[in-house]
């Protein structure tokens, strides 16, 4: 069973190589076969769900919104009738809580956590090992992981993304490059995706990174190497 | 902070009535002119002194002369609805007015209740100020259309303007701000609260005049857009009368200490965002935001935190022994964050909060907070069915812990008329209650029946209760309660609410001081209007929208009164002969229709 998964996922990970966007590969490729079956399992199994949470999420999403529309014209039809519990209509003004404060309700909202609709900003907290304080950055503000790498170098001087590729990806491509950044005193970035698990960031293309990940710890190399199954999990799956 | 701030309630302006009685009576000594001057010397000295808006109604119906007299001596303003009385009447009677304090919206256009572009307008009150009182310093507005070019009009015109304050204001912005600071060489106190501010890309603190400043109150942190910081450094670092500072969600936690190391002698202060900026410098040190807080001795009204990192929380501990007022109704902080903090206030008087502290939160707060006057609670999640964090439970255990507990906000979703009796009990001092049960129509969540009895032992048993709010499931006996109690309640707000004519007629004929009824989506038609025709020349305004008026119904009012206006307010898509009258706004004025009527509204 999971070996069919493994291929499957085989499949989508190259699929989300080409072509971005498509949901089967969520991250897939570093939940392999191996390191954790819980992992796997999960990531498989959650995949499926994420699909159909999002799908959900959106359909509510656009019903709140016709009802929406709809509350302004809400004519006293149920005022007359209360003892029937009026449907769960967001209504205009109700609760009388001022667009300014929701507004910033919802904005704040969208700093590191879970959010259903498109934010205009994607703040992570970012901690490096050994600094005594957290930064946060947007990760919309930037298209790329070089960019990022940039960002990230200049907010903790002593952090390099030297061992990366052009695009400052990990190159999960080749074995022994990875362990050789893995087993350096070099920094290696590392992000805590939707799920609660930490990967080693580069791993999945920039987008599908943006979109999951919760929080960055920029740890040294070796201590990475807990994370390093998964990396090398992948190395061989593209093999 | 001045959400609706209740202590600044005023008794109704007696204009019209001033008017009549003052021709009907004699005036003292008016045969021969000297009796008359001395006596309004003497007069003119002894009024001088009067200061409360309330004696000063009084003072001025004694008889001509003390009419006259007073109206020379008044010096500050106080017209709580901008339509009621026109500019030219104001600057007739009275001649030396040195601040003015203007209101213009209903509160319910907070909540998108009523359409853009309404009105109240600052425009004609400038002008007429400027030609008047060219001597006027204080101008505070709230709910009020304010122009760029009227914020140039004070800076221009009125040579020694100290203090503005724009409270839930539009229509202007950074551009305006930019010339209003640069020419107010005298300003003492620019204090924008709730407003919205148009970023017109202009940097606006850089515009404050060079050398010594005057400023006492410099609150800017609704405004959002980036300020330069290195210019608003500078300035405070000038301004050594500063108490008051209340900073955007632009300014970082770093800047907040580089602001707080120039101005220990801060009492009101506003954080901005309590969390670090992107931009670190290169091997930046993190500085002791302990000691920075620390050296505030004087500081007694924290505010802010609007996208706290909780890390960072510690470092109000040194001045919490001392704080009366805390505002973290942007912080969504949990109740295990709150602790430390709130255990240390015990002075703390006044108190804003998000739901996200849940009833856990709360209770430290009662266990703590026994000086607690003002009790503000948020919901973070502003919807009707999302989860509830606070309930009936928090509510209690406030009410057995704050005794003294003078005014409440309250947002939950779900209410038992217990905990509302029992807060009704021990709580006596209550003036305002308002409790918000988002979800709509909602029963007491343990018995199942209407919250009637809570509200009803909150007018009952809170004997000095001037501000009411009530929610949830609601039958006309509560406001039969209300009527028959509520003896002393001057602002009641309605939603969702009612069964018939019937609850509305107990609330128009029984509280003899209500001057503020707000009603929304309350089955209450035109006989229940009508029932409160002895009343309205009382009253400040009325209103009611997705209610079961018809046009005609509000006619006849129009008709049986004929210095009430009578607004008829449709929303965008509505015909304009339609019967229903979806939003119906009256107040009294002296004036009769306003001129500046925008199509959506049919003045009656």
């Amino acid at each position: 069973m999971a070996n069919v998964l493994g291929t499957e996922h085989d499949l989508n990970f190259k699929e989300t190589e080409l072509c971005l966007g498509l949901p089967g590969g969520i991250g897939g490729g570093g939940n392999e076969v191996d390191s954790s079956p819980k992992t796997s399992g999960k990531r498989g199994f959650s995949e499926t769900v994420d699909l159909k949470l999002n799908l959900q999420a959106k359909e509510t999403g656009m019903d709140l919104n016709k009802n929406l529309d709809n509350g302004s014209k809400e004519k006293p039809v149920s005022a007359k009738d209360p003892t029937k519990p009026p449907a769960k209509v967001q209504v205009v003004g109700w609760p009388p809580v001022r667009s300014y404060r929701k507004n910033v309700m919802a904005s704040n909202k969208t700093t590191g956590e879970e959010s259903e609709k498109a934010s205009s900003a994607a703040f992570v907290k970012v901690s490096m090992d050994g600094a005594p304080y957290l930064r946060k950055v947007d990760l919309k503000m930037y298209k790329s992981y070089q960019e990022l790498s940039d960002a990230l170098a200049k907010m903790f001087s002593s952090f390099t993304m030297g061992n990366y590729g052009s695009q400052g990806m990990i190159d999960f491509m080749n074995e022994s490059k990875l362990m050789d950044l893995l087993n350096s005193s070099d920094y290696v970035p590392s992000y805590e995706d939707k799920d609660g698990d930490w990967m080693l960031v580069g791993d999945v293309p920039w987008q599908m990174f943006v979109d999951s990940c919760k929080r960055l710890r920029i740890m040294k190399g070796s201590e990475a190497i807990g994370l390093a199954p998964r990396a090398m999990e992948k190395c061989k799956s593209r093999a | 902070m001045s959400e609706d701030d209740e202590r600044q309630q005023s008794p109704p302006s007696d204009l019209d009535f001033v008017s009549t009685k003052a021709r009907n009576c004699n005036a003292t000594g008016s045969g021969s002119a000297y009796p008359d001057q001395v006596l309004n010397n003497v007069l003119e000295n002894v009024l001088h002194f009067l200061t409360s808006k309330r004696d000063r109604n009084a003072a001025s119906l004694v008889c001509k002369s003390w009419y006259r007299v007073e109206a020379l001596t008044r010096s500050e303003l106080l017209i709580g609805n901008c339509y009621a009385v026109s500019p030219a009447r104001v600057t007739a009677r009275f001649a030396r007015v040195r601040a003015l304090h203007l209101k213009g919206k209903p509160r319910f256009a907070d909540f998108n209740l009523m359409p853009p572009d309404w009105g109240a307008h600052f425009n004609p009150w400038a002008l007429a100020m400027a030609k008047a009182y060219p001597w006027l310093e204080k101008v505070h507005l709230k709910r009020m259309s304010v122009t760029d070019d009227d914020l140039v009009t004070l800076a221009e015109l009125f040579l020694g303007f100290k203090e503005l304050s724009l409270v839930c204001c539009d229509g202007f912005g950074t551009g305006g701000l930019a010339i209003f600071v640069n020419k107010c060489r005298q300003l003492k106190v620019l204090d924008l609260i709730d407003s919205e501010v148009t970023d017109d890309d202009t940097d606006w603190i850089s515009c404050f005049p060079e050398g010594e400043s005057h400023l006492e109150s410099l609150i800017f942190d609704c405004v959002e857009c980036h300020v330069n910081f290195e210019a608003l450094e500078r300035l405070v670092a000038r301004s050594p009368s500063l108490k008051k500072l209340r900073l955007n969600r632009y300014v970082s936690i770093e800047q907040l200490y580089r602001l707080m190391i120039r101005a220990p002698q801060l009492t009101h202060l506003g954080t901005g965002s309590f969390s670090p900026s992107e931009i670190a410098g290169q091997g930046d040190q993190e500085p002791d935001y302990v000691n920075a807080f620390a050296a505030c001795k004087s500081l007694v009204c924290l505010s802010g935190f609007r996208e706290i990192i909780p890390d960072y929380l510690p470092a109000i501990y040194p001045v919490c022994a001392n704080l009366t007022s805390l505002n973290f109704s942007y912080a969504n902080i949990t109740a295990e964050q709150l602790k430390p903090i709130i255990s240390k206030c015990h002075k703390l008087e006044v108190f804003w909060v998000l739901d996200s502290i849940c009833d856990e939160g709360l209770q430290a707060v009662a266990v703590t907070c026994k000086e607690l006057r003002e009790l503000r609670v948020f919901p973070v999640d502003a919807r009707e069915d999302s989860d509830g964090l606070v309930s009936d439970v928090g509510l209690r255990a406030i009410s057995e812990g704050c005794r003294k507990l003078q005014s409440i906000l309250y947002f939950c979703q779900q209410m038992t008329n217990a905990a509302v009796i029992a807060m009704s009990k021990n709580c006596p001092d209550l003036v305002v209650f308002r409790l918000c049960i988002m979800g709509r129509r909602r029963a007491d969540h343990v018995t199942g029946e209407p919250m009637d009895d809570g509200f009803g032992a909150i007018v009952m048993n809170c004997k000095k209760l001037t501000r009411l709010a009530v929610s949830g499931l609601l039958t006309d006996k509560a406001f039969d309660y209300i009527g028959r109690h509520g003896k002393l309640i001057r602002t009641l707000s309605v939603a969702f609410a009612g069964d018939s004519d019937i609850g509305l007629k107990y609330v128009l004929e029984g509280c003899p001081q209500l001057q503020k009824l707000e009603i929304r989506d309350s089955p209450f038609g035109d006989a229940a209007l009508r029932s409160g025709l002895h009343h309205y020349y009382n009253m400040r305004f009325l209103w009611m929208s997705s209610c079961s008026l018809t046009r005609h119904g509000c006619q006849e009012i129009a008709h049986a009164m004929p210095h009430l206006v009578v607004e008829v307010i449709r929303s965008a898509d509505e015909e304009e002969m339609d019967t229903a009258a979806e939003i119906l706004y009256m107040y009294r004025s002296l004036e009769g229709p306003r001129t500046d009527v925008p199509k959506f509204v049919t003045i009656l």
